[in-house]
């Protein structure tokens, strides 16, 4: 008998870290498709394929554990100050229960990784990132009245993602979440248990971060999936996210661009502006961490640029024609380094890219020469069409390609 | 009092194929004037709030022949299409069931518990029915040329339809052979032997038609069901988020953005013809709007036998459209549930209530229900393709209820003594004693319960008879011969009067092909 006749008695051995929320997800994987995210055993995909995810987040409540991220608590009299001269957002206009999305970068004003500033208290801020960053902040705070404390295994978290995310967290929340805009958080009681809720997210979508202790992690999880039923909650894993960031136009650190700190030619290196995050860099009087650098960089502006393209499809469904099959397309997101040429040419490369199931387009989002950056350029995509090489023209479009009202509305 | 007013097009029906023409037309820059009887948009792809709180797509329940050019043409993404997939078939059975889904290896390892021939050639065949999907595509994508009276560009097209069909390898061209002659039942048999699994294929070759499993040409019905193309693949059917009447309000939303004026309410009575010409319409509140071209999106009987005299017609034509068959075979029942059924073989919430359920075990089941429809009565025990929309998309009913869509064949129209109250009442409790053969909890779940017969689908959508492709799919009906020879090309014997509706070339389900291929035709010859 090569198969075992209870399968749920599948029990196996990691090394890798195991969140508070394993005990469920574990069991729920029914694929046991798992990725790693910060040394974590994290859930590609709870079904066989990420569909059902895929759409939970767009019409239901996708419930992802991002327990993964690093979490730093950053406390102290100059904790405001500190934060200010870290990163490249001005970090005083942050009001108590604000989050803020921000880069953080080197002194030449390379990017080393982006995540959120959760401003908990007037000297009490939470930051969050993809990469471990401790000894960048602990360098960074040298003479400041701070204290900085890696949170990362004191704070589980879970983000529900998608238009009926508030429904449920109302239904068990003590306080209304209505009046929570987007990027703004709160203390609450979810049936007795004390949680911050965050309206952030990495899906562009409605959605929100729920931030717990360990202790209480399996409680959320049980009461979310419980009260969640109604309204469609989902476990989704990482492929489902995948896609919806991408159409989110949201990057991903080790993916769509490579941190300062690991970079090992300076080519390798971003600065904001060449990650479409320019918003993000504030020069004003006061410096940080690379100010000087943007500030030239920003007279002299670099000739990267980070866009999105849609890949036109009546020429793709032509290519694949002329072999005798329908558009076969990958099925989840991509990312790898595709080329893109303008007149034969490369002037640049997509570092991500997914058919956008909502959209009906396939999509991708790609650094290209400042000069072809413009909006509609078209430029020729690369494709392997039956293991040969064809370009195929893709169109530079706005970002986020998708954008629902609900991500920033709040109920009348 | 009566008001005028000018248009380049007056389109008469506000059913997807009559928004997508005017989409089409005001993309190319016509004024067009869409007037709709009732006071939804859609036709028979509609979703109405039937009881508080419960949306149902009344009608039409599935998406998947949606044509992928039609969706990007009219930018469908940006008002509103979301199509959410129906990736499984279950097919539940007194002791067991057959549960299909879009995963290889399950489906296998699922077929291969029921028979182990059949899940290999299971594996073969999907890429047969893709080849021959292909095969067939151009012929579908072709304007119907006039067979008697060929034009030079008929001849052209026709010249490269043979080439398309010469050129096709001797496989695909057998299996498309075998496919437009053989009975569903037949040409599975060749394939397959475990029943079920049978006789839930050959279900689709009998959907909105008067045939059985076993009646020859069903086969050419289930390969029509075959051509769902979503996303560039073949066969993959969806759901509307919000139900088909939102894919209907984004084709009128993005009709709209290019300028089409639509008005509800406004039922057109008849066609005003002037010297063998087209010049308008004239409502049933006398009101008359004057137009340089009507088209007309209502089935063939309506199009030409209400909204025009016959005596304006050809006598031959006319009859021509009398014969046209248009047997209604199906009914719909629309169940506002206070949770979710529990199927004996296969209890509990899961994937299977995710995709479509599938109420046909056997052949005898579907063949013993048409048997009942041949002699004039609904079936007593039907066959039904059932899905759970809110299960899919929450917002189609209250948190914790639920809406059931069920698809049920066959109610005949003719049915004995005719259609009324109590013989309504006694089809939608066969239709719950079948469903609670299979689900016993359905019975104390039901909190309302909505009885289409094909006598209201008539009455109230519009669709003579009942049938939901306007016009049954059979061969002599389909191409040059839909809904007659010589006038297959959405052109009628009446100068400036076209037809878009389901009842021309390629026929029925939400394809938005006759729309658009009939503006195609309109914006070439204008």
């Amino acid at each position: 008998m090569l198969q075992s006749k209870n399968s749920m008695n599948f029990t196996a051995n990691t090394q890798m870290k195991t969140s508070p929320f394993f005990e469920r997800t574990s069991k729920l994987n029914t694929s046991q498709e798992w990725k790693r995210w910060g040394g974590y055993l994290s859930a590609t995909k709870y079904d066989l394929n990420h569909d059902n995810e895929y759409f939970a987040i767009r019409t239901k409540a996708g419930l992802l554990d991002i327990s993964p991220l690093y979490k730093y608590r950053i406390a102290g009299k100059d904790s405001s100050l500190f934060l200010n001269r870290l990163v490249t957002r001005d970090i005083k206009i942050c009001k108590i229960g604000q989050v803020m999305y921000s880069t953080w970068c080197d002194e030449n004003g390379k990017v080393i990784d982006d995540g959120t500033i959760q401003r908990l208290g007037e000297n009490d801020f939470r930051l969050t990132s993809a990469e471990p960053n401790l000894s960048w902040l602990e360098l960074n705070s040298y003479g400041m009245d701070v204290n900085i404390y890696d949170e990362s295994n004191k704070i589980a978290a879970l983000a529900l993602q998608g238009p009926k995310s508030r429904d449920i967290i109302n239904s068990i929340s003590s306080k209304s979440i209505n009046s929570l805009k987007f990027f703004e958080i709160m203390n609450t009681k979810l049936n007795d248990i004390n949680v911050s809720i965050s309206r952030t997210g990495y899906t562009g979508d409605l959605g929100y971060e729920i931030w717990i202790k360990p202790d209480d992690s399996i409680k959320v999880w049980d009461m979310l999936i419980k009260f969640g039923k109604n309204y469609g909650i989902t476990p989704v894993g990482l492929d489902a996210l995948d896609i919806s960031r991408i159409e989110a136009s949201l990057i991903l650190l080790d993916v769509d661009y490579i941190s300062s700190r690991t970079a090992l030619i300076e080519d390798r290196k971003s600065s904001p502006f060449e990650l479409g995050l320019g918003w993000t860099v504030k020069l004003n009087d006061e410096s940080f961490v690379g100010s000087e650098a943007l500030r030239l960089e920003k007279k002299n502006p670099s000739e990267w640029r980070f866009v999105g393209i849609e890949i036109l499809w009546d020429n793709l469904e032509k290519l694949f024609k002329n072999v005798g099959l329908p558009p076969d397309l990958p099925y989840g997101a991509w990312r790898d380094s595709v080329p893109l040429y303008y007149r034969k040419n490369q002037v640049g490369y997509a570092s991500s890219g997914c058919w956008s199931p909502i959209l009906k387009k396939y999509i991708a989002l790609a650094h290209v020469n400042s000069k072809y950056a413009g909006l509609d350029t078209v430029l020729d995509f690369e494709i392997k069409v039956e293991h040969f090489r064809h370009l195929t023209p893709a169109k530079i479009v706005k970002t986020p390609f998708y954008n629902p009202n609900r991500k920033m509305s709040c109920p009348k | 009092m009566s008001k005028i007013d000018k248009y380049d097009v007056i389109i008469i029906g506000g059913g997807h194929n009559g928004l997508t023409a005017a989409a089409y037309l005001s993309k190319a820059g016509k004024k067009v004037l869409v007037l709709e009887r009732r006071h939804v948009l859609g036709g028979a792809a509609v979703t109405e709030e039937v009881f508080p709180g419960f949306k149902f797509s009344v009608c039409s329940y599935v998406v998947s022949l949606l044509k992928a050019n039609v969706i990007r043409e009219l930018m469908l993404p940006r008002f509103g299409l979301e199509i959410l997939p129906l990736e499984s078939t279950f097919t539940p059975l007194d002791n067991d069931y057959l549960f299909r889904t879009s995963d290889y290896d399950q489906t296998y390892k699922e077929i291969y518990r029921h028979s182990q021939k059949d899940a290999e050639n299971y594996m073969r065949f999907g890429p047969l029915m893709g080849q021959v999907g292909m095969a067939v595509r151009p012929i579908l994508e072709t304007i119907a040329p006039n067979a008697i009276r060929p034009s030079f560009k008929d001849l052209m097209s026709l010249k490269s339809l043979f080439n398309h069909v010469k050129g096709l390898n001797k496989e695909t061209f057998e299996y498309l052979c075998k496919l437009m002659t053989m009975s569903s039942a037949d040409f599975l048999d060749e394939w397959f032997e475990f029943e079920p699994l049978k006789s839930t294929m050959a279900a689709s070759g009998i959907i909105g038609t008067f045939m059985g499993p076993r009646s020859p040409g069903s086969a050419y019905v289930m390969l029509h069901h075959y051509m769902g193309d979503i996303d560039g693949s073949f066969r993959a059917w969806g759901f509307q988020r919000g139900g088909t009447g939102e894919l209907s309000m984004t084709i009128a939303r993005s009709a709209m953005h290019f300028g089409t004026k639509i008005l509800t309410e406004a039922a057109v009575n008849k066609v005003i013809v002037k010297n063998g010409s087209a010049i308008g319409v004239a409502l049933e509140n006398g009101d008359e709007y004057k137009s340089d071209i009507v088209i007309s999106g209502l089935d063939p009987k309506l199009t030409f036998l209400k909204m025009l005299d016959e005596s304006d017609l050809p006598e031959d034509f006319v009859n021509d459209i009398k014969k046209f068959r248009i047997r209604g075979s199906s009914g719909k029942v629309n169940l506002a549930l206070d949770g979710l059924p529990n199927f004996t073989s296969l209890p509990g919430n899961g994937p299977h209530l995710r995709g479509a359920i599938s109420i046909s075990p056997s052949y005898d089941h579907l063949e013993k229900a048409y048997d009942d429809a041949k002699y004039g009565n609904f079936s007593k025990e039907p066959y039904m393709d059932i899905i759970l929309p809110s299960v899919i998309d929450p917002e189609m009913a209250p948190p914790g209820k639920h809406v059931m869509s069920c698809f049920v064949q066959y109610a005949p129209y003719n049915i004995n003594g005719g259609w009324d109250d109590t013989k309504r009442e006694a089809f939608g409790d066969a239709v719950v004693n079948t469903l609670a053969r299979f689900a016993p909890n359905i019975k104390d779940l039901i909190l309302h319960r909505q009885v289409l017969t094909p006598m209201d689908l008539e009455k109230t959508f519009g669709l003579t008879e009942g049938n939901i492709f306007h016009g049954e799919l059979t061969l002599q009906q389909l191409f040059s011969f839909r809904p007659a020879v010589k006038w297959a090309d959405y052109t009628t014997p009446i100068k400036n009067y076209f037809q878009c509706g389901s009842g021309t070339h390629p026929g029925g389900g939400v394809t938005g092909s006759p729309g658009e291929m009939a503006a195609k035709k309109i914006l070439k010859i204008w």
